[in-house]
């Protein structure tokens, strides 16, 4: 065991997997020769050569679309997409490539490829640097997607979606690359997906959340110092530990969803949906969610008008218990 | 780095129809090689006459035709080793046909029926892809993946003209060249993109010249001279194999059928260039070459088209034979490890059947 940032734990999951499996690959922008802008792939271009942590052009589509050759190949290729928003391009073969092409082939051919990206605002970047784009990502047929909050779990997660025979994306949470260390095992640690992870255990009121909302989530739940409050970071956003989420809504009756991507149809809007049609008799009131505005992720001098705040979750709280 | 040349402007030929430039030979090509190349395009060419008409009868769904493409698909293919890779577009739907993949497997496609999937690794064919150019990158990747892999293959993708505008086409062609992996751009320039003549695709002179862009040789080809689209595809295929990188090839034709079932060109195509260019299809052209040859003679022409004629019959059959998809293929090769979701789903939905 050992104090990890989240970046040194991808890193280590990454030494880890790279030695494990000599079929893992890492490719994308400045993987190699810089170790990635965040320094997520430092050192496993010299570790293991320059044809297993590979710069490629430019190009997110190219990168994506090469991945699904190099399947074909038998190679599991784990593509980083430089920052969330610059992802765009690759969706074109995410979605009618990536998601669809074992189904085309009948099962017969795998394509264990993993997506990784760093995610989401508060650092005070240029415009584009900022996105949550998980809701792209979960809709997309054939997918998986996770989000670690956690130096431990940004290990373990990364470690089962290079294992995963399925493709998988995993977003992490930028703000806190290098702010939170935590306890991480050393050598193969794997958190399996479909497994949501209890943060706090409480009886009053369930804060739901992923990713760099969790400690949002959890510094609310500590100025509600009369409140008894459960957070439940879903982590594994496709496949879905429902029956967490269900087992939560139960023991509280209350639910407040908090979700830094736009409100239409992002994820909190399928875990309300989930809640209406499982939870109902459950339900003390209604489903709750925090979310950022349906509008473009702003210029840094007001972004943290946008983000959901400890003030936001702390209101969406009260105003729940006071239903 | 080498020094990379202008694209050739001319269009290599090696069949001279008889009109005063003289029939070539193509080293390393004997009799047996010249008919298996003509078995080869006579089973296409059935293969797209009978889905014509199959579609008109209702057997199956709208059908890309591929008339007058024969010569680029069977001469390119034939250049190509059985460990080299082929990524089709719905152009070449039927390629697989040469590599001994059923008519049934094809026409279940489309027919919309599940029995249409195949496993790419069993025929080094690659599924049909539908969104233009999307597939090169594909391309790339495993062709780069073999070189890394110490393999010998090498992949050939298949694309129209209108695909050399995509993005994914310049993403997966510049990946190739940089990765300088074993890849043969096959770029099927029948001048048109649906109804969009090339003149409104590109400024370049020729696609051919778009090569040069990403440093690797381009070439261009009578796309209709089966001999000359074997001949360019084999020295591409030699220059990939010998760790010299890709090659674009543009096999230059004229789209004389409709882009699909569903097109109705004489809204947009000159119609008295379709049919000169009739006059000197692939197909045609070749049996001219053969018999002045003295290679092919009518009761041997007769015997492989009937051959050909048989394997439609039977794959038809096979194909209208497949029991209707059970409704457990929605979900069952989504995921190799599906959500629970889809239980629940199926479930719910085989109690709405009854």
């Amino acid at each position: 065991m050992a104090e990890l940032s989240i970046v040194e734990a991808i890193n280590d999951c990454f030494q880890v997997e790279l030695e494990r499996d000599p079929s893992v690959l890492v490719m994308g922008e400045d993987v190699g020769r810089a170790g990635g802008v965040f320094r997520a792939t430092a050192g496993l271009r010299e570790r293991f050569g320059p044809d297993r942590c590979f710069d490629t052009p430019l190009a997110e589509a190219g990168i994506l679309g090469a991945a699904v050759g190099l399947c074909m190949a038998g190679w599991r290729p784990v593509c980083e997409m430089q920052y969330d928003a610059f992802s765009y391009p690759c969706l074109d073969q995410l979605i009618t490539h990536v998601g669809r092409y074992r189904w085309r082939t009948g099962g017969k051919m795998e394509f264990p490829i993993v997506v990784r990206m760093p995610y989401g605002g508060g650092v005070r970047a240029p415009e584009l640097h900022d996105d949550s784009p998980e809701t792209y990502y979960v809709h997309t047929p054939g997918v998986k997607v996770a989000i670690p909050s956690t130096p431990a779990d940004a290990k373990g997660i990364l470690a089962a979606a290079i294992r995963d025979p399925d493709p998988v994306v995993v977003l992490e949470p930028k703000l806190h690359y290098r702010t939170m260390k935590g306890d991480v095992p050393d050598g193969e640690h794997v958190v399996p997906l479909g497994k949501a992870r209890l943060a706090r255990e409480g009886n009053d009121v369930t804060l739901v959340a992923y990713g760099s909302m969790v400690p949002v989530c959890e510094a609310a739940a500590d100025t509600l110092e009369d409140v008894s409050v459960e957070i439940l970071d879903i982590r594994s956003l496709k496949p879905l530990d429902e029956d967490a989420l269900l087992a939560s809504a139960a023991k509280t009756g209350r639910v407040v969803i908090v979700q830094e991507a736009p409100r239409t149809c992002g994820f909190a809007a399928e875990l309300a949906a989930i809640l209406a049609e499982k939870a109902i008799l459950d339900l003390r009131g209604p489903v709750l969610r925090v979310t950022g505005y349906d509008v473009p992720y702003p210029y840094w001098q007001i972004e943290d008008a946008y983000m959901p705040s400890v003030e936001r979750v702390g209101a969406a709280v009260r105003r729940l218990l006071e239903f | 780095m080498a020094q990379v040349l202008p694209a050739e402007r001319d269009l290599r030929r090696v069949i001279g129809d008889a009109d005063g430039t003289g029939d070539r030979e193509v080293d390393g090509l004997g009799e047996q090689e010249l008919l298996e190349l003509y078995r080869s395009m006579v089973l296409l060419r059935t293969y797209d006459e009978r889905s014509v008409v199959y579609h008109r009868q209702g057997r199956i769904g709208t059908y890309a035709i591929f008339w007058n493409h024969e010569a680029m698909q069977a001469g390119a293919f034939h250049a190509l080793g059985a460990e080299d890779w082929i990524f089709p577009s719905y152009r070449e739907s039927a390629i697989g046909l040469l590599r001994g993949m059923p008519a049934a497997t094809v026409l279940s496609w489309w027919r919309g029926h599940p029995a249409g999937w195949w496993n790419p690794a069993d025929y080094r064919v690659a599924s049909i892809c539908v969104p233009i150019g999307t597939h090169v990158p594909h391309a790339a990747g495993l062709a780069w993946g073999k070189k890394l892999k110490g393999e010998s293959a090498c992949a050939l993708v298949f694309f129209g003209d209108g695909a050399t505008s995509e993005g994914a086409f310049h993403e997966g062609a510049n990946f190739a060249a940089v990765t300088n992996a074993p890849l043969i751009l096959f770029c099927n320039n029948n001048g048109w993109a649906i109804s969009t003549p090339v003149e409104a695709q590109t400024r370049a002179e020729t696609l051919a010249d778009k090569a040069v862009g990403y440093g690797i040789p381009g070439v261009r080809v009578d796309g209709t001279d089966v001999l000359a689209c074997y001949e360019a595809t084999r020295e591409a295929a030699t220059r990939a194999r010998s760790g010299a990188g890709p090659t674009f090839i543009e096999a230059v034709s004229y789209r004389v059928a409709p882009h699909a079932t569903a097109d109705d060109p004489s809204a947009y195509v000159d119609l008295e260039r379709v049919e000169e260019e009739k006059k000197r299809e692939c197909l045609g052209r070749f049996e001219g070459y053969l018999r002045r040859a003295g290679i092919l003679h009518d009761d041997l022409a007769a015997s492989i088209r009937s051959e050909a004629a048989d394997a439609m019959r039977t794959g038809i059959a096979a194909a209208e034979s497949e029991p209707p998809a059970d409704v457990d293929l929605l979900f069952a090769h989504a995921y190799v490890d599906p959500p629970a979701s889809f239980g629940a789903d199926l479930d719910e939905l085989r109690g709405t059947l009854g």
